[in-house]
């Protein structure tokens, strides 16, 4: 902030890479830290409405980090959540108008989860956690690390919800006509809600098993 | 009347909030653990729901929507606020969460020192919110109406809550796969729970 610059820091120095790159597996918003899973498993049954949320995510996220860690030395304590708030709803306000006008489709299907953005618990998370106490740069990268490591999981979800659930990606079909002369047929269960957390719970399950540091007791 | 009673039921059953929206998951699976604070959890954030949902509904109708302002004027009559709407939901409930607690202190001390811990986090929850936004999107015809879904949402989520609470206490002495302990399993039973309530989306209303 106003502090000279002493020692200059690189761009990007061992600790902003690990910022950036720890939100992506041992601390990944979704699976480890449990914040965010109200919006995300909703927008997952394709995979274009996903990679849009992701993507909005990883914006607000990372501008509200900026601009929370560029203010947080004349922010009342009493008073920072509605600050906070306040900051996060006109990002997202910015984003909803966006897709309303360049992406009417994908804004129709993702209704009312744009605006859940707001009460994600990622941003109030990182804001709390982290940008609070950091310098803006760092919490940028924060920012968008965690935005990212929400994204993974959701582009992950969406991509064997679509494949399997509908058999395109992207809404292009790519299981060969084939298959289904054969008697292949798309798993119906993929489309409905239950088979999003069926697909998280075994994506915890992967993950932990690699990472036994992890597991819980109970 | 019918047609409350229709928004009622089908706001608790078929389109449940964590069931089907996966909304309020968050505090839904952080404090699940046990029965007890999950029914004290699930008991404020029927409350919430069902002072804000009316009040949103009256600033969409009489504030926001295109024409809304048509009370103050006829030069007025073509305004659309709508865009605003995030902002003047997120600050309704906030506020309404900040007097909740509030009156909850002055009045019933006991009950503010069973919910106090609750009541501050309800503002993020995701459930509160998505009440709201779904109000403003399915446009209910009456105050009435969307007081019936509030309240039939927070009954939705208070059922879940509790239901999982009662499962994982149980869990605990299952021989679960090591990696999938806690919060694994947490996922996999309410994918099932869901699959159940799912049943109830054959009933007509």
């Amino acid at each position: 902030m106003n502090t000279a610059k002493t020692e200059r820091e690189p761009l990007f120095s061992a600790k902003t890479k690990k910022l950036l790159l720890g939100p992506l597996n041992k601390e990944n918003p979704i699976t480890v830290q449990v914040l965010g899973i109200c919006s995300a498993l909703a927008v997952t049954v394709k995979l274009e409405p996903a990679f849009v949320m992701a993507l909005s995510v990883v914006i607000v996220t990372a501008m509200s980090n900026l601009t929370i860690s560029a203010l947080r030395n004349t922010i009342p304590p009493r008073i920072r959540i509605i600050v906070q708030l306040v900051v996060i709803a006109a990002l997202v306000i910015l984003v909803d108008q966006v897709l309303k006008a360049y992406m009417y489709d994908v804004s129709k299907q993702l209704s009312v989860f744009v605006g859940l953005i707001i009460t994600n618990c990622i941003l109030m998370g990182r804001l709390e956690a982290f940008a609070m106490a950091n310098k803006p740069w760092d919490s940028f990268i924060d920012g968008i690390g965690n935005g990212v490591g929400y994204g993974i999981i959701l582009i992950v979800v969406a991509f064997f919800r679509e494949l399997l659930g509908s058999g395109t990606i992207w809404g292009l079909p790519v299981l060969p006509k084939v298959f289904y002369d054969l008697g292949y047929v798309n798993n119906g269960l993929m489309i409905l809600p239950p088979a999003a957390l069926f697909l998280v719970g075994i994506i915890i399950w992967i993950q932990r098993t690699k990472n036994p540091d992890l597991q819980e007791e109970n | 009347m019918e047609n409350i009673f229709n928004i009622f039921i089908k706001s608790i059953f078929i389109e449940n909030m964590i069931f089907a929206y996966f909304l309020g998951m968050c505090s839904y699976l952080a404090v699940s653990k046990t029965l007890k604070t999950s029914v004290g959890l699930g008991v404020a954030v029927i409350f919430v729901m069902v002072v804000t949902v009316p009040v949103d509904y009256l600033i969409h109708n009489y504030l926001l929507r295109e024409g809304a302002l048509s009370w103050l004027g006829d030069s007025f009559a073509n305004v659309d606020l709508s865009f605003l709407s995030f902002i003047m939901f997120i600050a309704v409930i906030a506020s309404i969460v900040q007097l909740v607690e509030m009156i909850v202190e002055k009045f019933s001390p006991a009950l503010y020192n069973s919910l106090g811990i609750f009541l501050p986090l309800i503002a993020v929850n995701c459930a509160i919110l998505g009440g709201s936004l779904f109000m403003q999107e399915r446009d209910y015809g009456s105050i009435a109406e969307a007081t019936a879904f509030g309240f039939g949402s927070g009954i939705g989520w208070f059922l879940a809550i509790v239901a999982i609470a009662a499962i994982r206490e149980k869990i605990r002495y299952s021989n679960i796969p090591k990696p999938l302990r806690g919060l694994g399993i947490a996922f996999i039973v309410t994918g099932l729970m869901a699959i159940a309530f799912m049943s109830f989306m054959g009933i007509k209303l």
